[in-house]
């Protein structure tokens, strides 16, 4: 009906900025542009990985391709939310030739609009270092991979080892034994799980692990592509074992923090915390970190098991022109040695490598133990905000769950109010 | 200027100065004339080609936007046309949508009912030099200062449930439970008013305080003559002489409520109990979601329930101007 363009490109962004009051964040946007240099001898790269050991785990893998292959390379690093809020018009503009991100749908999504570039010639190198779920995951539609991956922080359910020998507590392994559990640390004056979900995102955890234990990692992640009916009993079952699991969990999460709620678990409040394994970040290195342990999340049904494993990953992907095609390769080549991943991992506390000769003996307990759970998951999930479309995941999924959390009785409203929003969403 | 000269040129003066001088005359007049039109071109030009560019065009473009489906990525091809559909979207099954209207309101009136009169009321205090004067307006004015960061940071220290300020202090008067300041949708919205109206109060408290300062001394003399009390004084005869002030003042307040944004953001990205169009818009729009053409349908809405207070200020000026 009106196919003029409704104005030049470049009025894009001041327009929304007319649109908004408050845009302050999008005066993090031309900050982004990175320095662009044509030098063949220099690799740009962008990191979203911010954190202080983040940072020096970049530092020491980055030197290293340094000294192997005398090229120089420019890290340009953002804070990851910022990051992942501008991303869209980052991969437009003039992007790095190197980019950390995450793979599974995030991936193929970019990939699929041609905002980054093949990279199945670096992938030929590295032919039966990963699972071939891990290369699914890193792989567009068109069979292509565009992404190198290099780490992953799993979910578990995090818990202090010596709360649990004081108390002669057992990790649960199915869905009976881990109310009792719940109701038996009630008993012993302990907040059984810890929550908090002021930031919207941390809630999608528990929907995704009940899913995955009630209805099975295919049917998630099918949900998640948009092929399920929100409004179907599989969901609503979801949301009402996680009804009968609220009282367990930390009363009012929606006005805590992530971090509050960890804290609960650092100080002994709360006896375990599904998390991911940035939990490791607020633990204090020492006694603290060694004493913190893990159990995967229960099983809820026999059939369906509890080998699925949520273990979000992350790996480099090359933006869509290149500036210095053999330079990006090269270094991406090197970001899926085993080297770099046994030395970035061993810098970055919450990193596990992927690479199956990756040595492990050098791992903690801990970090054994959830090894272990990826290398034996009978499928890998990357977490609701990374399987699905993002617009769906945070405009309609953090509301939705935000609303459950708070009026977790009338379930059949919800699951109806999503699917009506996911249709209008996905477009069906 | 060379007109009335040209007209009262004396009778008596030579046809021949008079036919030497229309050249002149008209040669300066040129010049003046080419010179006045470069000022005038570059004086309304350059104003006029920032607004259109920069309001005027956004605003078309985002109207235009907002009956399209688009992601932000691509050219102008890949926008998809869908009529009203955004529209219906966010009046029918946005429940977000709802609350963020009502919210917005909540705020405006509550910004004019507390901040406002509060502010009022300490510059009224204030102009009477009391002892520690300065002090007093320094503490009132300090949260206008203070960077966003910093506010959300003292606000969440104040409120959060397990290690705030006030849920201590309850807890040490009264047994009540802890009051879930930040995440319970009835009361989040009150206690981010309270933040949002201690920013207000000293930015209003000053405005007043300068128009305080500007008003005559003698008419506060003469209505102490005519017997009139300290109130009486005020609300008949300081407050009226205070009515270019008043006019600023609802203009910042109205201006203050529309893009109340920060404080939301800051907590908890708009969302459970504090949504706010402002928030919805940035939420649909920046970050990855991309929902341009949905996101500038409730920028549109916005902008719509704007104007009925721009129609309203501009009237009242034009009005005044005319009289």
């Amino acid at each position: 009906m009106h196919p003029r363009p409704p104005a030049p490109p470049g009025l894009r962004r001041r327009s929304l900025l007319r649109g908004l009051a408050g845009a302050g964040t999008l005066a993090a946007l031309p900050a982004l542009g990175g320095c662009s240099s044509s030098d063949p001898n220099t690799v740009t790269l962008t990191s979203n990985r911010a954190n202080a050991a983040q940072r020096a785990a970049m530092q020491d893998i980055v030197g290293l391709f340094e000294a192997e292959s005398g090229r120089t390379v420019e890290i340009n690093t953002f804070d990851s939310t910022s990051f992942q809020e501008s991303v869209n018009n980052y991969l437009q503009g003039t992007p790095d030739d190197v980019i950390a991100w995450f793979a599974g749908y995030r991936t193929r999504f970019f990939a699929e609009r041609g905002l980054i570039s093949d990279v199945s010639a670096v992938w030929e190198g590295l032919d039966g270092a990963f699972t071939d779920q891990v290369r699914d995951l890193c792989s567009a539609p068109d069979g292509k991979q565009y992404m190198v991956p290099d780490s992953t922080a799993p979910w578990a359910v995090f818990h202090r080892r010596s709360l649990f020998e004081e108390n002669g507590y057992e990790a649960p392994a199915t869905r009976a034994e881990f109310v009792e559990l719940c109701e038996r640390m009630r008993r012993d004056g302990l907040e059984p799980i810890a929550s908090g979900v002021r930031e919207g995102w941390p809630a999608m955890g528990m929907f995704d692990h009940l899913n995955l234990r009630l209805n099975g990692p295919g049917f998630h992640l099918e949900l998640l592509d948009g092929q399920h009916s929100w409004d179907s009993p599989e969901v609503r079952a979801v949301f009402g074992a996680w009804a009968e699991l609220l009282p367990h969990h930390q009363a009012d999460p929606l006005g805590r923090g992530i971090n509050e709620a960890q804290t609960a678990l650092v100080r002994r409040e709360a006896g375990m915390m599904l998390c991911g394994m940035f939990l490791t970040h607020v633990f204090p290195e020492g006694e603290d970190l060694d004493d913190l342990d893990c159990f995967p999340f229960p099983e809820f049904d026999a059939e369906i098991g509890a080998d699925a494993v949520e273990a979000p990953i992350d790996g480099f992907m090359a933006s869509g022109t290149l500036r210095n095609p053999e330079g990006a390769h090269a270094l991406l080549a090197h970001f899926g040695t085993r080297e770099a991943e046994e030395v970035y991992t061993a810098v970055d506390p919450q990193a596990l490598p992927l690479r199956l000769d990756a040595d492990t003996s050098g791992f903690s307990p801990l970090e054994a133990k959830v090894n272990d759970m990826v290398v034996n998951a009978g499928a890998l999930t990357q977490y609701m905000d990374r399987d699905s479309r993002p617009d769906f995941a945070s405009i309609v999924m953090i509301p939705a769950l935000q609303r459950f959390l708070s009026r977790p009785d009338d379930i059949a409203d919800l699951t109806a109010s999503i699917q009506r929003q996911k249709l209008s969403i996905f477009g069906q | 200027m060379a007109t009335p000269g040209t007209t009262e040129a004396p009778p008596s003066a030579p046809p021949t100065r008079d036919r030497e001088r229309p050249p002149r005359r008209g040669g300066t007049s040129l010049r003046h004339g080419r010179r006045d039109r470069i000022s005038l071109a570059l004086m309304l030009g350059v104003p006029a080609f920032l607004v259109v560019g920069l309001v005027w065009l956004p605003a078309a473009a985002t109207v235009l936007l907002s009956f399209t489906r688009w992601d932000g990525i691509g050219g102008p091809e890949t926008i998809e046309w869908v009529g009203t559909q955004n529209y219906t979207d966010a009046f029918t099954l946005y429940p977000p949508f709802g609350p963020a209207l009502r919210n917005n309101v909540v705020w405006l009136v509550f910004l004019f009912a507390v901040p406002t009169v509060l502010g009022m009321f300490f510059a009224v205090l204030l102009d009477r030099e009391l002892r520690g004067g300065p002090v007093y307006q320094s503490v009132f004015y300090l949260p206008v200062v203070l960077s966003l960061a910093l506010t959300g940071f003292i606000w969440q220290l104040i409120y959060s449930s397990d290690q705030g300020l006030l849920n201590a202090f309850l807890a040490l008067v009264s047994d009540a439970p802890a009051v879930d300041w930040f995440g319970d949708p009835d009361i989040n919205l009150y206690a981010v008013l309270v933040a949002a109206g201690w920013k207000h109060t000293g930015y209003i408290m000053l405005l007043y305080l300068a128009g305080l300062k500007a008003v005559d001394p003698s008419l506060r003399e003469a209505a102490a003559i005519d017997g009139a009390g300290s109130v009486r004084t005020f609300t008949s005869v300081v407050f009226p002489a205070l009515v270019p002030i008043n006019v600023v003042v609802v203009v910042v307040t109205v201006i203050d409520a529309l893009r109340a944004f920060d404080l939301v953001w800051i907590i908890n990205r708009g969302r459970n109990g504090l949504e706010l169009i402002s928030a919805l818009v940035t939420s649909n729009v920046i970050g990855e979601a991309s929902r341009v053409g949905f996101g500038s349908a409730l920028a549109v809405i916005m902008l719509a329930f704007s104007l009925v207070f721009i129609a309203i200020y501009v009237s009242t000026v034009l009005r005044g101007a005319q009289r």
